[in-house]
């Protein structure tokens, strides 16, 4: 891979005492589908937003393509954005809302005409160009902003929250159609979403980002399998947490003191995000089993049902393990012949050294 | 519950009559074919508006006023334009202390106004003009024309000028191209809201006015004379007539800009 | 970038750089000519001399002379009332363009309030001398059904006349900031008053009620304070004992030719209103307050 797209280093942001970014550091490789993930507030859209020229960075630096960023503002900048209200223009047609930006370039008028076509085309718009764009609906507006950015042909799109606003259905069926488009172009996508599914779904790589700072760059698979705090584990699906004290270390192992589970040796590996400052283990819920009749697992451990959930095709217990104060939840998926444990009874839950994160 | 409901419409329907008594009465005088405005009604004429149109002095103040409407309602619809964009989309210093300021004349009792720019007038040593009364009624219009302008530019989602700023296009094309546009409706509003007023203003016009009288300043020195009083009735009507027709093409493109912006049309006028 | 080239990029520049013509004009056609109207009042003039040294002789005429204080009392009172009045009115058609009417509607309601407003300042006065007059319309009706036998003459050339015709003129523009107060008043908090068990009195007086009080405020003041300032009014349907503080202004501007005099009462006259506004916005806060 040659230079990255986007090169943000020490990056802050501050309005007056509040400060939206601080110390951003973060590559984006050309031609990836990048999501910045986040709570509201975590300064997300910020940090879009001073990719776009939007807002001016207190200090630090944005490269784009090679190129510094400073003092170039956002009509001269290699990017589009999808802006999350869509910003169509209401008194121009669906063609003439594709043809803005290439009108601002002064294109020749019938390069414009055949370009608008296409871009149209390209989001499934066909027939829609002379439509007035007031009466389209949520999808439709969507995709006449993603035609508008996209015909300009930029080196990044930027997608500020673009589906936040569609209801359920329409928001998975958008998904995977962007995914498509975005192959389909090659163009580098860089999408701020609150979603975590949304961003687990759709991207190459994700960063989540809490308070302005980023917590952890990675692909949905590591972000999700081996997340490096006890808060990006919470964010990123569910996790239960365990107590631990760290006992020694030794070369490639460390010896930890679980709460219910004991005296443990796992190797460095698991503390994915460091050895510093860890207190506890993780496991995901869909890592521990409950056994029934004659199953054994590599471990296991007695529990009491406190709480059953069922979802159909899943069943999620909340279990009660000896010396833990707070349930801990395992989701079983309801196979055939499966039957259903109530609550008091008692549970064998199977468990392995290998699925624990040593976490901080 | 019934009951109350029809004493709450008892009270509309009164208030309504109250409301609306003089703007009843004046069309009935005025094709009313007696001399003297009372009752009982004598008959009905159209003279009274025939008399109008041989009346020179009338037709020179007629002249008067339209030329003060009209500079007035272009320069204090562009004075609002500005202050609305600006305290509309930017945050600045002192922003609401000099919004209220500006708005002050929306309450200043208008004698203050009068007074103080006559003051000011003779004490710099200029003649009373037809521009000394343009320039106060620019200063009592703009109040009017930024509280309609205000709304149009708040309803403008700011979203959409960056868009245009992001697709390539410089912020002053940007301004003609997408916000003016969409603003528009309200603009002609404004223009139509400030003319009118300017139109019918009497107290500043009456401090102000030099030798050449406006036409309220005309109706003032006739309302002396009772045997002019059917023909001023007749005068009253067509403002009147002309007034809300104005309203009305106001109204309309101020729903216009609604149904364009897709916004949902919920409050009124002003 | 030196901290004056981030400062003329920012929103503050730019902002107050569009403003600047408005402002501009506002300080020099509002500002300038109040501060001169002060100065001014502080001089004297005898017939045609003005004398330019600083004097208080204005301001002592014009709080010391019985004649100038009775005018004064008297036009706070039909101010007062006026106000009272206008609100009053106006507070039950706003309550029913907002509740009782369709959203559909209620545009077409405001827009139904404001017409007559748009008919011509001078002639809307002259014809309420019109309907109170001797023979007027008021006076017609009522003796043409027999209630009365002569015509009434308390009703015009007064300041009952004076406060009818003066509320009917502002009575839009209370309507307007009272309506938009009660249209925000969020409708659930009423249904909540409701299900808590107030009665449709209690719940107006507990909830309605305070909640539109900023409107009525707006009202108040938009009322109040040029209501002071109106003299044509007085001089068409006031008789002698209905005219107002802005008559002998105006009087003393042109007629009586002692402008000095004419701004120390002007100025006078708006330093009474704004106190009075100032000390009624301050009992209402202070009655929301405890009202919580």
């Amino acid at each position: 891979m040659t230079q990255p797209i986007i090169q943000l280093s020490g990056l802050d942001k501050f309005y007056g005492n509040f400060q939206a970014l601080s110390q951003v550091d973060l590559d984006i490789k050309t031609g990836e589908f990048f999501s910045l993930l986040g709570p509201s507030g975590c300064g997300k859209t910020t940090l879009l937003r001073s990719i776009a020229g939007f807002e001016t960075p207190s200090a630090g630096s944005l490269y784009i393509d090679g190129q510094s960023m400073d003092g170039v503002p956002a009509n001269k900048r290699p990017t589009n954005m999808v802006f999350q209200s869509y910003a169509i223009f209401p008194h121009m047609s669906v063609a003439e809302n594709v043809a803005y930006g290439l009108k601002a370039r002064k294109l020749p008028k019938a390069e414009i005409k055949t370009r608008v076509t296409d871009a149209i085309a390209m989001v499934g718009l066909q027939g829609f160009g002379e439509r007035a764009s007031h009466g389209l609906s949520g999808g439709q507006r969507q995709r006449v902003a993603l035609a508008r950015a996209l015909v300009l042909k930029p080196r990044v799109l930027l997608l500020d929250e673009p589906l936040s606003a569609l209801d359920k259905k329409l928001r998975e069926q958008m998904q995977s159609e962007l995914r498509q488009l975005q192959r389909a172009v090659g163009i580098t996508f860089v999408l701020v979403t609150h979603d975590q599914e949304e961003a687990l779904t759709m991207s190459d790589r994700i960063a989540v980002m809490f308070d302005g700072t980023i917590a952890q760059v990675a692909t949905p698979q590591d972000l999700y399998g081996q997340p490096c705090s006890r808060r990006v584990a919470n964010f990123i699906g569910m996790m239960n947490f365990l107590d631990a004290k760290i006992l020694s270390t030794s070369g490639e192992t460390v010896d930890v003191d679980v709460q219910s589970f004991g005296k443990l040796t796992l190797p460095l590996g698991q503390a994915t995000g460091g050895l510093e400052g860890c207190d506890a283990v993780g496991v995901r819920p869909e890592m521990l089993t409950i056994l029934t009749g004659s199953q054994t697992a590599e471990r296991e451990i007695e529990a009491v049902v406190s709480e059953v959930f069922y979802y159909g095709d899943m069943t999620y217990y909340d279990v009660r393990l000896p010396f833990k104060e707070e349930s801990v939840t395992i989701t079983m998926r309801n196979t055939a012949g499966r039957s259903i444990l109530g609550v008091g009874e008692k549970a064998r839950v199977g468990w392995s050294a290998s699925s624990l994160l040593l976490l901080k | 519950m019934l009951r109350k409901g029809h004493i709450f419409k008892w009270y509309i329907g009164i208030f309504l009559v109250f409301l609306y008594a003089p703007a009843i009465l004046l069309p009935v005088f005025a094709f009313n074919d007696s001399s003297i405005v009372s009752f009982p009604l004598k008959g009905f004429t159209t003279k009274w508006f025939a008399v109008l149109q041989t009346n020179e002095t009338l037709h020179v103040a007629v002249g008067n006023s339209l030329m003060i409407a009209v500079t007035t309602a272009l320069f204090s619809t562009l004075f609002g334009v500005l202050a609305a964009r600006a305290s509309t989309r930017f945050v600045f210093p002192a922003r609401r202390s000099i919004m209220g300021f500006i708005m002050l004349p929306m309450v200043l009792p208008e004698i203050i106004i009068g007074v103080s720019l006559l003051v000011v007038i003779i004490q710099m040593g200029f003649e009373l003009s037809l521009w000394s009364i343009i320039l106060g009624h620019i200063l009592i219009c703009t109040p009017f024309c930024i509280a309609i302008l205000s709304s149009a530019f708040m309803n403008l989602d700011q979203s959409l000028e960056e868009a245009s700023f992001d697709l390539g296009q410089t912020r002053w094309n940007t301004f003609w191209l997408v916000i003016i546009p969409l603003v528009m409706p309200g603009i002609v509003a404004s223009l139509l809201i400030a003319f009118t007023i300017s139109l019918d203003e009497f107290i500043i016009a009456f401090f102000l006015a030099g030798t050449e009288p406006t036409l309220p300043v005309y109706i003032w020195g006739q309302l002396r004379f009772p045997a002019k009083l059917p023909s001023l009735m007749a005068l009253g009507t067509i403002l009147l007539v002309l007034s809300i027709s104005l309203l009305l093409v106001a109204d309309y493109f101020r729903r216009r800009g609604i149904r364009k912006t897709g916004i949902e049309n919920t409050g009124g006028f002003l | 970038m030196t901290w004056f080239q981030k400062w003329r990029r920012g929103e503050g520049a730019q902002g107050l750089f569009l403003i600047s013509p408005t402002l501009a004009f506002t300080l020099l056609l509002l500002a300038v000519p109040l501060v001169m109207v002060i100065v001014l009042s502080f001089w004297t003039q005898d017939y045609l001399t003005l004398h330019r040294t600083f004097s208080l002789e204005n301001y002592r005429t014009a709080w010391t002379e019985p004649m100038y204080q009775y005018l004064m009392a008297r036009s706070l009172k039909i101010s007062m009332l006026v106000t009272a009045m206008t609100v009053l009115l106006a507070y039950p058609v706003a309550y029913f363009i907002s509740f009782r009417v369709s959203p559909k509607r209620k545009a077409m309601w405001i827009f139904l309030i404001t017409i007559p407003f748009w008919t011509s300042y001078l002639m809307r006065i002259f014809l309420w001398k019109v309907i109170l007059g001797y023979n007027g319309v008021v006076n017609g009706s009522l003796m043409g059904l027999g209630v009365i036998e002569q015509p009434l003459s308390f009703i015009l050339y007064n300041q009952n006349a004076v406060v009818l015709t003066l509320a009917h003129a502002w009575v839009p523009f209370a309507i307007l900031p009272i309506f938009v107060a009660l249209e925000r008043v969020d409708r659930s908090l009423i249904e909540a008053a409701e299900d808590l068990g107030d009665t449709k009195w209690r719940r107006f007086l507990r909830v309605t009620l305070p909640l539109s009080m900023p409107g009525v405020i707006a009202a108040t003041i938009i009322v109040f304070i040029p209501t002071i300032g109106d003299y044509v009014t007085p001089r068409l349907v006031g008789g002698p004992n209905g005219l107002m503080i802005a008559n002998m202004i105006e009087l003393q501007f042109k007629k009586a030719n002692d402008a000095p005099l004419g701004a120390a009462l002007a100025i006078s006259a708006m330093i009474i209103v704004t106190c009075v506004a100032l000390i009624f916005i301050w009992l209402n806060k202070k009655y929301i307050r405890e009202a919580k």
